[in-house]
């Protein structure tokens, strides 16, 4: 097992850390595995993680100048890694202004994603910052438990609002309600929702849209043959949307969200090199 | 009234008690800074007793409606402050408080206003753990806008009951002080807000009793 990579970009380097910041807002830990060609920031939907799942995918070819990874076995060739995100995130903020990061597998005392930062210096030896973050190497027998979710058989999918006006009102929300209400119709309006003994709010968007899904053959789903004015709904913790959307640095190129009534809520969020599936189930 | 564009209360007068932080929550909905160029429209209604403050905001084409519980109102406590009982009135420029508000000695616990025609005119004092502090403002200094001072009095107050009115005076552009015969002070905030048109905050407060008893 090996795996070393290298970004020399700066560009590339802040965009890197742009998204692993959000990464470590959303995860505690979580699982980070890598392919030849991707890396993956995986939460599975364990009842531990209050049932909350995450795939993040990023095509390692539009970050990293140099990418060497051999897998467990030649028929597995992968890495699977649990991983604190916020220990990756502090470590690439000394390398705001580096000349290069480099990261490798190593396993001196204990298996550790050794981050070396190269800093400018004014002598003619450049200034290196490592940190070496311990990680956890999962097992290939564990590995099916971090497989791609499917895209639920959702109700109702829709475009979420411009990001900043719905990270207002959910963060003032936050502060008058534990949960909240997301509804959703096929003709693109959307209502936020809170209800307590002191107050209720709702916000009306309207106009958002609803992307098209090409429906695979022969299954119906339960989307199709839908009253376009009936609301899907789900109350889910109010704290996990506001950290989803506080978490984005910039704005997505596509944002939208599929409600399975009831259910549970499942988001995406697409940048241009990176896609982020966040899923909140629906409270009991 | 004239703050509002529109304003129409059906009653003689329409008093209800709310919860502050929610009511600012739902003002802030869309953000407590606006960006320039966006501005947020608000609607309130209020039906009557036991039905809640409606709110309705609109920011650009998002509409957000809030329903807000009532609750009884509390007693409103009447200081029986009567303008024709004021015994000493002086109008200064807030800039002239902000600082000596904002340096105030907080391990006192009283704070102590004379008021005289004759020196030191009007001075705050504080008796801390450190020692006593004097603030004195002459009656011709620039920041005196009016000065009618009849009777010297000297008068204290709860520290603690004052310090909140230091966000009004933080907004304000100009400050009326005012005591009566027992010592009650009032505190008349003016302030202006973006589009030049003014309201103004009271606070009114009572003179510290214990500590006056104490000295007899």
């Amino acid at each position: 097992m090996r795996f070393r990579a290298k970004i020399v970009d700066l560009a590339c380097l802040n965009h890197f850390s742009r998204v692993i910041n959000t990464i470590a807002k959303l995860a505690k830990t979580c699982t980070l595995r890598l392919t030849v060609s991707k890396l993956y920031f995986i939460l599975s939907d364990k009842v531990a993680n209050g049932g909350v799942g995450m795939w993040c995918e990023l095509c390692q070819g539009n970050f990293f100048d140099e990418f060497q990874m051999e897998g467990v076995a030649a028929e597995h060739n992968e890495i699977y890694l649990e991983l604190v995100p916020e220990n990756l995130s502090r470590a690439l903020k000394t390398a705001q202004s580096a000349k290069a990061v480099k990261i490798k597998l190593t396993n001196k005392h204990c298996p550790c994603l050794r981050v070396a930062v190269e800093l400018p210096s004014l002598s003619s030896s450049s200034r290196i910052v490592t940190h070496d973050i311990p990680v956890g190497v999962i097992p290939r027998r564990l590995w099916n438990d971090f497989r791609e979710p499917s895209v639920p058989d959702f109700d109702v999918s829709i475009y979420l609002p411009v990001l900043k006006t719905m990270k207002s009102v959910v963060e003032r929300m936050k502060n008058l309600s534990n949960s909240i209400v997301i509804e959703a119709n096929l003709s693109g309006e959307m209502n936020l929702k809170i209800e307590t003994d002191l107050v209720s709010v709702t916000t009306h968007f309207k106009d958002l849209g609803n992307p098209p899904w090409a429906s695979e053959d022969g299954h119906q789903s339960s989307a199709q043959d839908r009253d376009l004015e009936s609301m899907a709904e789900a109350r889910i913790d109010i704290k996990k949307l506001q950290q989803l959307l506080a978490g984005q640095q910039v704005n997505p190129t596509k944002a939208l969200c599929n409600i399975v009534s009831k259910r549970i809520v499942h988001f995406i969020l697409l940048h241009e090199d990176v896609s982020l599936q966040y899923f909140i189930p629906a409270l009991a | 009234a004239e703050i509002f564009q529109e304003f129409t209360v059906q009653e003689e007068s329409v008093t209800f008690r709310i919860n502050l932080s929610v009511l600012l929550d739902c003002l802030t909905i869309f953000g407590a800074s606006s960006l320039p160029g966006t501005s947020t429209a608000l609607r309130m209604c209020y039906r009557g007793y036991g039905y809640p403050l409606m709110l309705f905001l609109e920011e650009g084409g998002v509409v957000t409606v809030c329903k807000i519980n009532t609750q009884e109102p509390d007693e409103l406590l009447d200081f029986d402050f009567c303008s024709t009982k004021v015994v000493n009135k002086i109008i200064l420029q807030s800039e002239g408080l902000r600082e000596a508000f904002a340096e105030l000695d907080m391990t006192s616990e009283v704070l102590q206003i004379t008021m005289s025609p004759d020196k030191p005119y009007f001075r705050l004092s504080t008796f801390g753990n450190a020692g006593s502090a004097h603030l004195d403002y002459p009656r011709d200094s620039d920041l005196m806008e009016a000065f009618h001072c009849n009777q010297t009095q000297t008068n204290r107050y709860k520290i603690s009951l004052l310090k909140p009115s230091t966000k009004a005076l933080a907004l304000s552009c100009k400050v009326s002080i005012r005591t009566d015969a027992q010592g009650f002070l009032s505190l008349q905030y003016m302030i202006r807000n973006e589009d030049g048109q003014i309201c103004f905050v009271e606070y009114y407060c009572c003179p510290d009793e214990d500590i006056a008893e104490a000295e007899l």
